[in-house]
C-alpha cells in the first residue's frame, strides 16, 4: 500500500485534501456550494476536451475551470445564496461545460475507462511527473487564500461592514472562485469531477456544525479532510472499488455525526 | 430544406420516438422549472438530478429500464431533502450538498460494479449524458403518464405553489399547508427531471429545468405566460437539437454523431443570452417584508416581478 506508486497518490491526495478543507470552509461560508459543484463538473469537460486535442490534461482542466469560474463569477452578480439569478447562471454555466464535456467525450477516441476517471477518480492514476504540479498549484491555492483570509473572512460574515471599509464583495466573490476553479484543476483527475464537490463540502460542513469559530472550524475541516481521503485511498486500495464511492460516503457520513453532535450538544447559534 | 432536414428522418423510428419523447420532457420541465427558479430551487433541481443519475445506474446494475431507477432516486432524495429541510434557505445548500456527494459516491460504485459485471462501457455515458434515440418504445406510454401527472399536480397546485413561493409567510396565514404543498412540488420535479435523465441524460436535465424557465421569467412577468413561454423554449431547443445531432452524422469527424445532449444545452444557453437583449424595463426594489421572508421573491431576472395581486 506504501509502495513506491501509492506514495504519489497519498501525497498527491494529502495536498488536495489540504487544499478542499480550506477552500470548502470558505465555501460552506459564503454559500458558494452550488458553484463548488459547478466548477469541478466544468473542469471534468477541460479533461475530456484535452485528450481529444493531445494535449497535457492540466492545461485543459484550467482552462475550463478558470473559464467556468470567470463565468459564474462575473455574469452571476453576487452569489450570497439569496440571488436566484446567481443560482440561474451557475446552473446554465454547469450544464454547458458538461455539455461540451459530451461532446469532446463522444467525439474524442477516449476509452471510457479514462472518462470514468475524469468523473469518479482514479487511486492509481498518479505518476511522479503529476505530483509537482499538484503540490505547486496547491500551495499557490493555500497562499492565495491566506493572503486574503480577512477580507473574505469579513465578506463572508460581515458584508455590510466589509462594504463599509471599502472592501467589493463582488471582487472578493470573484477572487474565490478564482481560487476555487485553480484547487479544483489539480484535484479533478485524482478524486473525480463529481466527486471533488464531496470532498470540499462533506468535511467543511461538518467542522462548521461543532464549532464556531472560524479558525478552529478551518484547521478541522482540514483534518476530517485529511482522515476522509486517507480512509478512502486505503479502501480503495483494498477493495478495488472506485475511490469516489469512498470519498462520497465518508465525506457524508463526517456531517451525519457533526449534524448529530450538534443536536446533542446544547443548541448555539452557527456563525453567519 | 434538404441539408436541414437529412433525408430519413421522419420515417426513421427512433427519431419519431426521440421527438415524441423529448415534446414531453421538455413541456413538463418548462413548466416546473418556472416554479424551481421562482422558488430559488435550482441546485435542489440539479441535485435531483444528480442523484437520479445513481438509480440510473443502479436500474443498469440490476438490468430494469433506467426511467424506472431515476424515478425511484429522485422521489426518493426528494423525501430526504425535505426531511433534512430543503425549504428553509439557512443551511440548505450544504444539506443538499451533502446529500448530493453521498448519492454520487454510490453512482460511481454502482456504475463500477456494472461495468464489471457486463463488460458494457457505454453504460457512464448513457446514464450521464442521455441517449435520446435508443429509447424503448414500450416505456414512452408510462413516460406520458408521468409527464402527465406531473404536471397535473403542478397545475392544480399552481396558484398555491406561486403563493408558497412569492410568500410563505401569507401563505401560512391564510391556512395553507406550506410544508405539504413543498413536498407534492418536489416530487413533481422529481418526475421531470427522471423525464429529462432519460432524453438528455441525468447532469444535463439541469438544462431543461432551469434554461428555459430563466429565460421565460425574463421575458414576462405574468406566471401563466411564463409557463407557456417556457415550454415553447423547451420544446423549440430540443425538437433543434434532435433534429441537428441527426444531421450530424454528415460532419466531421465523418461517421460519428455529435450528442443530442449538446446541441440542446448550446440552444438553451443561447435563448437565455438573447433574452438579455430585451431591455430592461426598471428596478423593482424588494420590500422589506419579502426580504425576511424565508424563501424569499427569487426571480430569473431583475426585471421579474410577482405581485401577490396575481395569485
Amino acid at each position: 500500500m506504501f509502495s513506491g506508486l501509492m506514495l504519489n497518490t497519498w501525497i498527491a491526495a494529502s495536498v488536495v485534501a489540504v487544499v478542499a478543507g480550506i477552500a470548502g470552509f470558505f465555501a460552506v461560508l459564503r454559500g458558494q456550494t452550488f458553484a463548488a459543484h459547478a466548477i469541478p463538473n466544468g473542469a471534468f469537460a477541460g479533461a475530456a476536451g484535452a485528450s481529444l486535442l493531445g494535449i497535457n490534461v492540466i492545461w485543459g482542466l484550467l482552462v475550463f475551470a478558470i473559464g467556468g469560474a470567470l463565468g459564474i463569477g462575473v455574469f452571476g452578480g453576487e452569489g450570497r445564496g439569496r440571488n436566484a439569478r446567481h443560482d440561474v447562471i451557475t446552473a446554465l454555466a454547469l450544464v454547458v461545460m458538461l455539455g461540451l464535456g459530451a461532446l469532446f467525450v463522444s467525439l474524442g477516441s477516449q476509452y471510457a475507462e479514462e472518462t470514468y476517471a475524469d468523473l469518479f477518480g482514479e487511486v492509481f492514476g498518479v505518476s511522479r511527473s503529476e505530483v509537482l504540479p499538484i503540490v505547486v498549484i496547491g500551495f499557490v491555492a493555500a497562499v492565495a487564500i491566506g493572503v486574503a483570509f480577512r477580507p473574505l473572512m469579513l465578506t463572508s460574515a460581515l458584508p455590510e461592514v466589509a462594504e463599509a471599509r471599502g472592501i467589493s464583495t463582488r471582487r472578493v466573490d470573484v477572487y474565490f472562485l478564482l481560487v476555487m476553479a485553480l484547487a479544483t484543476s489539480m484535484t479533478v483527475p485524482i478524486v473525480g469531477a463529481l466527486l471533488m464537490f464531496s470532498l470540499m463540502i462533506g468535511p467543511a460542513a461538518a467542522a462548521r456544525s461543532v464549532t464556531a469559530r472560524p479558525g478552529i472550524a478551518m484547521s478541522l475541516s482540514v483534518v476530517i479532510a485529511l482522515a476522509t481521503v486517507w480512509l478512502s485511498i486505503a479502501l480503495s486500495y483494498q477493495t478495488n472499488w472506485p475511490l469516489g464511492f469512498f470519498v462520497g460516503v465518508i465525506g457524508a457520513a463526517f456531517y451525519l455525526v457533526g449534524a448529530l453532535a450538534r443536536t446533542v450538544a446544547t443548541p448555539r447559534p452557527a456563525v453567519r | 430544406m434538404h441539408y436541414l432536414f437529412e433525408p430519413g428522418l421522419f420515417s426513421s423510428g427512433p427519431v419519431r420516438t426521440a421527438l415524441l419523447v423529448g415534446a414531453i420532457v421538455a413541456v413538463t420541465s418548462g413548466v416546473i422549472g418556472v416554479f424551481t427558479v421562482l422558488r430559488g430551487q435550482s441546485f435542489a433541481g440539479h441535485s435531483l438530478a444528480d442523484i437520479a443519475t445513481t438509480g440510473g445506474s443502479g436500474a443498469f446494475l440490476v438490468g430494469i429500464n433506467q426511467f424506472w431507477g431515476f424515478l425511484i432516486a429522485g422521489v426518493a432524495a426528494a423525501a430526504v431533502m425535505e426531511a433534512i429541510g430543503v425549504q428553509r434557505r439557512r443551511g440548505r445548500d450544504v444539506a443538499t450538498g451533502v446529500v448530493l456527494g453521498g448519492a454520487l459516491g454510490l453512482a460511481a460504485l454502482f456504475l463500477y460494479l456494472g461495468t464489471l459485471r457486463t463488460a458494457t462501457t457505454g453504460a457512464s455515458f448513457t446514464v450521464l449524458f442521455g441517449s435520446i434515440f435508443v429509447i424503448n418504445p414500450d416505456t414512452v406510454p408510462a413516460l406520458i403518464a408521468s409527464g402527465a401527472i406531473a404536471l397535473l399536480v403542478v397545475g392544480a397546485l399552481a396558484r398555491v405553489l406561486l403563493l408558497t413561493s412569492v410568500s410563505p409567510d401569507l401563505a401560512r396565514a391564510r391556512g395553507v399547508n406550506v410544508r405539504l404543498v413543498g413536498i407534492l412540488y418536489l416530487a413533481a420535479l422529481a418526475v421531470s427531471v427522471s423525464l429529462a435523465a432519460v432524453a438528455i441524460g441525468a447532469v444535463l436535465s439541469t438544462a431543461l429545468l432551469i434554461g428555459p424557465s430563466a429565460t421565460a421569467l425574463r421575458l414576462t412577468k405574468s406566471p401563466a405566460r411564463a409557463m407557456a413561454a417556457s415550454a415553447l423554449v423547451g420544446l423549440a431547443a430540443t425538437w433543434v437539437g434532435i433534429v441537428l445531432a441527426y444531421d450530424s452524422y454528415y460532419w466531421p469527424p465523418h461517421g460519428h454523431t455529435w450528442p443530442v445532449s449538446f446541441f440542446v444545452v448550446v440552444l438553451v444557453l443561447a435563448c437565455y443570452l438573447l433574452s438579455y437583449l430585451r431591455p430592461n424595463r426598471r428596478q423593482v426594489p424588494r420590500s422589506p417584508h419579502e426580504e425576511e421572508a424565508e424563501c424569499g421573491p427569487t426571480t430569473g431576472g431583475p426585471e421579474t416581478r410577482l405581485g401577490t395581486a396575481h395569485v
